[in-house]
């Protein structure tokens, strides 16, 4: 347990040292969005200086770095000067947006890799097993920004589903069943295109995973003695196979919040991939801080979360 | 490490040379330039290439018909061959060059029609441009951001990983600590980070070698932590423990002894980065954070896709992601091959 402590304590200086790292970068670039401001002709040079002084960036970064860090204690994550107003109100719900869809989008993409991948390994070799791998190392190939428009393409052409968004428009004050039933066909797309991408890394693992358990000699030694198999797929081999899949699985719940950007743009999902673009082109600084910070805070949570369940699993590491 | 020169193996050479040369030599390879326009021939499709002419007769010198426009509807313009004059193909030729490439003199091209035709081999884009062109000439730029940033993240990664590694103590906690600094952001938020802090508008040089820079620096963690895993491995085994014991310096033994230990793993590391980082810069140029137009990179050229008429209509426009595709399956190979090769010689 007191090894545990440590880890946390560990992430979170990690996650200390990210923001100073962040902040510093953003601290030394040139221009911001108030040079940005200035170049407009309707804005005077005075509001500006006035607004710059509201919002303290005429203040050196130390200090600025210490009033950020009290609004992240309130849970604000500083200012929004685009959308004027605390950026945690903005990012909320974005990332509830952006979690719905990730979240669906790795369990699916974990329900179809695992037996997938569990089937290659018990048919090494066989004609399965290299259809899956050939299977696995195109859809590898295919980028994701790709996969996306493919099924945007697919969708315009048979109308079917609608491309992109994540409400129809007319889809107003109508009963809830009906609201959710527009919301999970819109969410049909952008789940598939990132389980797509997800599902072959995810397929590679889970099959070495279990060809090495299957080539081990205790294995050998069980199928010798008799031992039916499918007692020993559940008692032997996947006890022991389920260690790099744990490592695995929390990565995925780390990336969570980051895995989805580039897609949600493709299919402008109102998540916090296009909040983050949009706050890069209006260098509005303290948005694109924040969605760092929150990423990297879901990464190390699932490194944690994997280290827990690791623990939980495997008693060899128990008994160190 | 030596490659046994087997069929296999000669395959994937003789794939990766036909992967690469045309994307390394787009001037030679490519029959138009990448930024004329052609205004009278927006979104024309492919080229066709005939071998039978309208009288019937047969020709062993493939040749194209001149495209006119017929009329522009809902799906944008149509076009049909005017089959009055044929402009046959041939290699080898030289171009009457508007090259904004190089100044007006001739070029030679690896095939081309006869003037005044024109042969897009793969369509035009909005602007009546050649697509085919604006792919090698894109890929080459994409190639080269994913080559350079890959090669400065291995050599960040191999001085840091092989120090830290090698030396251990303080240093080794410090390298450490920074890998899991920036393990811990992901790799498109630190992207957009980045890439916040610079200019938005700057020439395309800059940003292209801005580019590089910032991927191969955010890339090197990964790599470092490999590397350094291979060297603590390697400087335990007998033949490195007995160097030193004859009075080896430190020197010696990192070159001689370390790594070569670590040059398989570094060349598998390559073909794995390199189709990451190029896939980096198309999803910046996708966004319309990384190579700006008429600069054409793969990214800017997938970028197009997002409009939905193009998306829908114009299935040529679809070539560049299909050679995006080709390069990545060429990649995987080649690093299959060279885990096979190391996993051979090491077990």
């Amino acid at each position: 347990m007191l090894r545990f402590g440590r880890r946390i304590l560990h992430a979170f200086l990690v996650l200390v040292a990210v923001s100073l790292l962040s902040f510093l970068l953003l601290a030394i670039a040139p221009g911001n969005y108030f040079d940005e401001m200035r170049l407009n002709p309707q804005i005077s040079s005075k509001t500006v200086e006035t607004l710059k002084i509201k919002y303290g960036m005429d203040r050196r970064w130390p200090v600025r770095y210490v009033k950020w860090m009290h609004s992240v204690a309130k849970g604000e994550f500083g200012y929004s000067f685009a959308y004027n107003c605390p950026v945690g109100s903005l990012l909320w719900g974005r990332a509830r947006n952006t979690l719905l869809l990730a979240g669906l989008a790795t369990l699916l993409a974990w329900m179809v890799a695992l037996p997938w991948g569990v089937l290659e390994a018990l048919h090494k070799g066989e004609w399965m097993d290299r259809a899956g791998t050939l299977l696995t190392a195109l859809l590898l190939a295919i980028p994701d920004v790709l996969l996306g428009l493919f099924l945007l393409l697919a969708a315009a052409r048979s109308g079917l589903l609608p491309a992109g968004g994540m409400t129809s428009t007319n889809a107003g004050a109508v009963t809830t069943f009906a609201q959710t039933r527009d919301l999970a066909i819109h969410l049909i797309l952008p789940v598939v295109g990132l389980a797509l991408g997800l599902i072959p890394i995810l397929v590679r693992h889970v099959r070495s995973a279990m060809v090495q358990v299957l080539e081990a000699s205790y294995i050998q030694a069980a199928r010798s003695f008799g031992i039916g198999k499918f007692r020993i797929l559940y008692r032997h081999v996947f006890p022991v196979a389920v260690n790099p899949l744990l490592s695995l699985l929390g990565l995925s719940l780390g990336t969570l919040l980051s895995m989805s950007l580039l897609m949600e743009v493709i299919m402008s999902w109102p998540g916090l991939g296009p909040l983050l673009l949009e706050a890069l082109f209006a260098r509005d600084l303290y948005v694109v801080m924040a969605g760092v910070m929150l990423s990297s805070a879901f990464l190390l949570a699932g490194n944690l979360i994997a280290d827990a369940l690791l623990y939980w699993s495997d008693p060899r590491i128990r008994a160190v | 490490m030596r490659i046994k020169w087997n069929a296999k193996n000669r395959a994937l050479v003789f794939v990766l040379l036909a992967v690469h040369l045309p994307v390394v030599f787009p001037g030679f390879f490519s029959p138009n330039d990448y930024a004329t326009q052609n205004r009278n021939l927006p979104f024309a499709p492919p080229t066709k290439l005939h071998l039978v002419d309208e009288a019937g007769h047969f020709h062993f010198r493939p040749f194209v018909y001149e495209l006119n426009e017929t009329g522009s509807g809902e799906r944008g313009t149509t076009y049909q061959e005017s089959r009055i004059a044929r402009f046959p193909v041939h290699f080898f030729v030289h171009s009457a060059a508007e090259d904004s490439s190089n100044s007006g003199t001739p070029r030679l091209h690896f095939f081309g029609v006869e003037q005044p035709g024109l042969v897009y081999l793969m369509g035009t884009d909005g602007f009546g441009r050649d697509v085919f062109s604006r792919m090698l000439f894109g890929g080459r730029i994409s190639l080269a951001a994913g080559v350079l940033a890959t090669c400065l993240a291995l050599s960040l990664a191999i001085v840091l990983g092989v120090i830290s590694g090698f030396y251990g103590h303080w240093v080794d906690t410090i390298v450490m600590r920074g890998v899991d600094i920036f393990l811990a952001l992901p790799w498109l938020c630190l992207l957009f980070a980045v890439r916040a802090v610079l200019p938005l508008h700057i020439r395309t040089t800059e940003t292209f070698l801005l580019f590089v820079g910032i991927i191969g620096i955010v890339g090197w963690a990964r790599p470092a932590r490999l590397i350094r895993g291979l060297v603590l491995t390697a400087k335990e085994r007998n033949f490195v423990l007995a160097s030193r014991a004859f009075g080896a310096s430190d020197f010696h033994i990192l070159r001689r002894h370390i790594l070569p230990q670590v040059t398989g793993t570094l060349l598998t590391l390559a073909a794995l980065l390199i189709p990451q980082f190029l896939l980096a810069e198309v999803t910046l140029s996708f966004l319309g954070l990384g190579v700006g137009e008429p600069l054409p990179s793969l990214g800017n050229l997938l970028a197009e896709l997002q409009k939905y008429s193009v998306l829908t209509s114009y299935w040529w426009m679809y070539c560049p992601a299909m050679a995006l595709v080709l390069l990545f399956l060429a990649y995987q190979w080649t690093a299959k091959a060279l885990q096979d090769e190391i996993t051979e010689v090491t077990w």
